[in-house]
């Protein structure tokens, strides 16, 4: 199809040009960078030769930042300040963290409920947003550096299960890292396309997807470069972490067994033993035992060995819990196990052995793992990026992806009104008519929810706003419209209307768990830090380089398509691209932006004319197909 | 301008549609007007991807599911097959609804998946002979009252269905 190619900000317009787009993986444990190279996608290494950034993010003395191997180093003894697993706590409040109390870091008690947690940290207050865009401007250098140029956009990848406010959290931090999101992309989904496309499978696949802290299961049908996503469970607070809490908590029974005057241990006990407790996870993975050898602070002697028939036994219940979300998401997709095609492990956390063997049970299959599961995810995002930005030539990858929880609202007594299930393709909108339940009502308190259960108190309240100026009726005379649509990046966007008066009320869901656009934007100020002069003159460029984008592209479309519309609605764009053509020449940012959208409105039709005309010539290609067939 | 479900898949407007037909389709304008084409597109072009994305998984859903699709097919004859006056169902229906929503409550308190695997098959078999009458009544007879009340009882049962689910799955954890 005619997909127009316009440069972005900073880019020459070249039209073959290569665009620098990559996928980044934000794991809980490791992060990583990938780009599309010559067709290849490839993992980007640091300067050691490093793929894998730890997710350690350390605040030294002098005021620098610390992100990688060089902070995980230091975790034991600066643990106060060397924050890691910062996503399991994206787009949550404290009360979400239920083992906060083995969690060595200084959690900020905050008066509101609702509000984002934050951790102090010596160089101040920091919220997870902000110590995962630290490591996202990490990879993002990396890849400058690697690449040679700016980046032009980044697809991130995010667990299917995250929520709402966990989508939004990732979007904010990579704002924060000055990353264009061009998509979040589900982990999994990313999974099965960097898997689909290397071993041209087909048929129905399951992504098995457990991470350092989060479990994820998808169930894709492959088509000819189509993975359509037909159901997705998950949990987002279970991953390779819950393994080292186990063994963590195994080792401190062996030491309370061992001496009789047994205190708390320190922030920086807790910190080695966590570490240890990995180490013999992994050593665990190719071993009969693992021995735990360290001397805590207080000079007391760890010295004890795991057997893995042990290690299996006390984790039993975490690999059995990850197979609820597996049978849920079968039953999604109507599916039996004879029709599942293959079983792809992703994630660090599946290498145990015990992981492997449950998921071989089920499915009664030897999963596969011919991909590595530390990169495989980040090698798929790379691929979306490079299909995004329009450098992938054939036009044949299409990622079709579900929103993983039910959306819905509240309505009185407490009760959920489903009005989007979990399990629809997105992108989706729906509506559903609500009225007044007192006579003269003139306002209406709406509260939009995300989960499964029956009850508003059991699932995550997403957002809560109001609608006001409803025109005084009887109870039950007022029609108000709530159109719930959620976007290719699986976020929420509602608005509500009066029938009958049309008041309206419009919310881009952010507010109960976000940051504010305050907040982000005076993080922006503060991380910028640069001169007044700079901004304005950095915002013109910016408003610029969009202005001569849009204009290239309907300049094209115009002379591609012009017969779709009137002669009249054509001259009336022409007459907005002029406008924009003049205002351009002058200096002031805000005057181009608002021609940029006002060429963009007047536009708006065309474009849903050329849509059609695209889908209708599409359908007639196809069905000259299946004759042939 | 504003094409119907079928017109816009270039599908006949029946009941036995052809599966691999509407998928094939479905795919065909989704490769067209998904999102992921506009990333880096003006915003008037994301809005109508946008737009016509959703559309298309809105038809595409109403269409694969046959208790939709009867009912679709129906509202294009201008009849509402499920309506606030029209509730009323055949005694021996009802009766048969009640017996199934017992048995599931039984199985529910014994904890029993097995017992309500096995009622969901049994309600499949109940669906897939309304499924195979509708394809009579509505392409060949054209009898839409009586394709009405098949279509409600297929949505009623789609409705036994999904509550049986959920059973399940507060069960299985």
């Amino acid at each position: 199809m005619a997909l127009l190619q316009i440069s972005e900000p900073g880019m020459s317009a070249a039209p073959h040009q290569h665009k620098l787009a990559v996928g980044i993986d934000l794991g809980t444990t490791n992060s990583l960078v990938a780009t599309v190279k010559s067709g290849m996608a490839t993992v980007l290494q640091d300067e050691h030769g490093h793929a894998l950034l730890p997710s350690v993010v350390r605040y030294m003395p002098e005021g620098d930042v610390v992100v990688g191997h060089d902070a995980q180093a230091q975790q034991s003894a600066d643990p106060v300040n060397t924050i890691a697993s910062a996503k399991r706590f994206m787009g949550r409040s404290l009360k979400d963290i239920a083992d906060r109390a083995h969690i060595p870091y200084n959690f900020v008690d905050s008066s509101n409920a609702t509000k984002l947690l934050q951790i102090q940290t010596r160089a101040g207050l920091k919220t997870p947003v902000e110590i995962s865009a630290e490591i996202l401007k990490t990879l993002k250098a990396r890849a400058e550096k690697s690449l040679g140029g700016d980046l032009i956009g980044v697809v991130i990848t995010v667990p299917a299960y995250f929520d709402d406010a966990q989508r939004q959290a990732t979007k904010d931090a990579a704002r924060l890292a000055g990353l264009n999101v061009l998509r979040l992309l589900n982990e999994p989904t990313a999974a099965a396309v960097a898997y689909g496309l290397d071993n041209a499978a087909e048929g129905t696949f399951v992504i098995y997807d457990l991470g350092g802290g989060t479990f994820d299961v998808s169930i894709l049908k492959l088509t000819k470069g189509v993975f359509e996503v037909l159901a997705t469970n998950g949990d987002s607070a279970l991953g390779g972490d819950d393994f080292d809490h186990r063994i963590y908590c195994w080792v401190l029974d062996r030491i309370r067994e061992s001496t009789s005057d047994f205190n708390p241990l320190s922030e920086n006990d807790t910190r080695l033993l966590l570490t240890k407790a990995r180490q013999a996870k992994e050593w665990l993975t190719d071993n009969h035992e693992a021995q735990i050898v360290c001397r805590l602070n207080n000079g007391l002697l760890v010295d004890v060995t795991l057997s893995a028939t042990q290690f299996v036994e006390f984790t039993q219940q975490l690999v059995i819990k990850t197979l609820a979300p597996t049978r849920k998401a079968m039953r999604d997709a109507q599916l039996t196990l004879e029709d599942i095609k293959g079983v792809v492990l992703v994630g660090g956390a599946t290498r145990m052995p015990q992981v492997r063997h449950a998921v071989e049970e089920y499915f009664k299959q030897t999963p596969l793992t011919n991909l590595d599961p530390d990169k495989v995810v980040a090698l798929g995002a790379a691929i979306q990026a490079n299909a995004l930005v329009g450098n992938r030539s054939e036009d044949d990858l299409l990622l079709l992806d579900v929103t993983p929880l039910s959306l819905g609202l509240e309505t009185m007594g407490g009760l959920v009104e489903r009005i989007i299930p979990r399990n629809s393709t997105l992108p989706v909108a729906r509506a559903q008519d609500f009225t007044t339940y007192k006579d003269g009502q003139t306002a209406m308190s709406i509260q939009v929810v995300q989960g499964e259960r029956e009850l508003v108190a059991d699932c995550r309240s997403l957002a809560r706003f109001e609608l006001r100026g409803i025109p005084p009726m009887a109870a039950g005379a007022a029609r108000i419209r709530v159109t719930f649509q959620v976007d290719a990046d699986g976020l929420l966007s509602v608005s509500a209307r009066e029938q009958t008066n049309g008041v309206e009320a419009h919310v881009v869901v952010k507010p109960s768990y976000g940051l504010s656009e305050d907040e982000i934007t005076h993080m922006l100020k503060s991380s910028f830090g640069s001169a007044e002069a700079d901004k304005v003159a950095r915002m013109l460029a910016e408003a610029r380089v969009s202005a001569g984008a849009i204009i290239n592209s309907v300049t094209l479309a115009l002379a591609a398509d012009s017969h779709l519309i009137s002669e009249q609605e054509k001259q009336a764009i022409e007459t907005e691209i002029q406008n924009l053509q003049t205002i351009s020449q002058a200096e002031d940012a805000a005057a181009i932006n608002k021609a940029v959208d006002a060429l963009n409105h007047a536009t708006e039709a065309f474009a849903a004319a050329r849509m059609n005309a695209s889908v209708s010539h599409a359908l007639s290609g196809k069905n000259l197909d299946s004759i042939n067939l | 301008m504003s094409l119907n479900y079928f017109e816009l898949f270039g599908l006949e407007p029946i009941f036995n549609i052809e599966l691999a037909a509407l998928e094939s389709n479905f795919r065909k304008i989704q490769s067209e007007s998904h999102p992921d084409r506009f990333v880096t597109a003006p915003a008037a072009e994301k809005l109508s991807a946008m737009q016509q994305a959703t559309l298309a998984n809105e038809a595409y859903l109403s269409l694969k599911n046959p208790a939709n699709r009867a009912k679709y097919l129906l509202e294009l004859q201008g009849i509402t097959a499920i309506s606030e006056t029209n509730t009323a169902m055949p005694t021996d229906f009802l009766m048969q609804q009640m017996e199934w929503r017992e048995a599931t409550e039984d199985a529910v308190s014994a904890k029993d998946i097995t017992a309500l695997d096995s009622l969901l098959a049994e309600i499949r078999v109940e669906a897939k002979s309304l499924q195979d009458s509708l394809t009579s009544l509505l392409d060949v007879q054209k009898d839409y009252t009586a394709a009405t009340d098949a279509t409600r009882k297929l949505i009623f049962i789609d409705k036994v269905s999904e509550d049986i689910n959920r059973a399940i799955e507060q069960i299985d954890i």
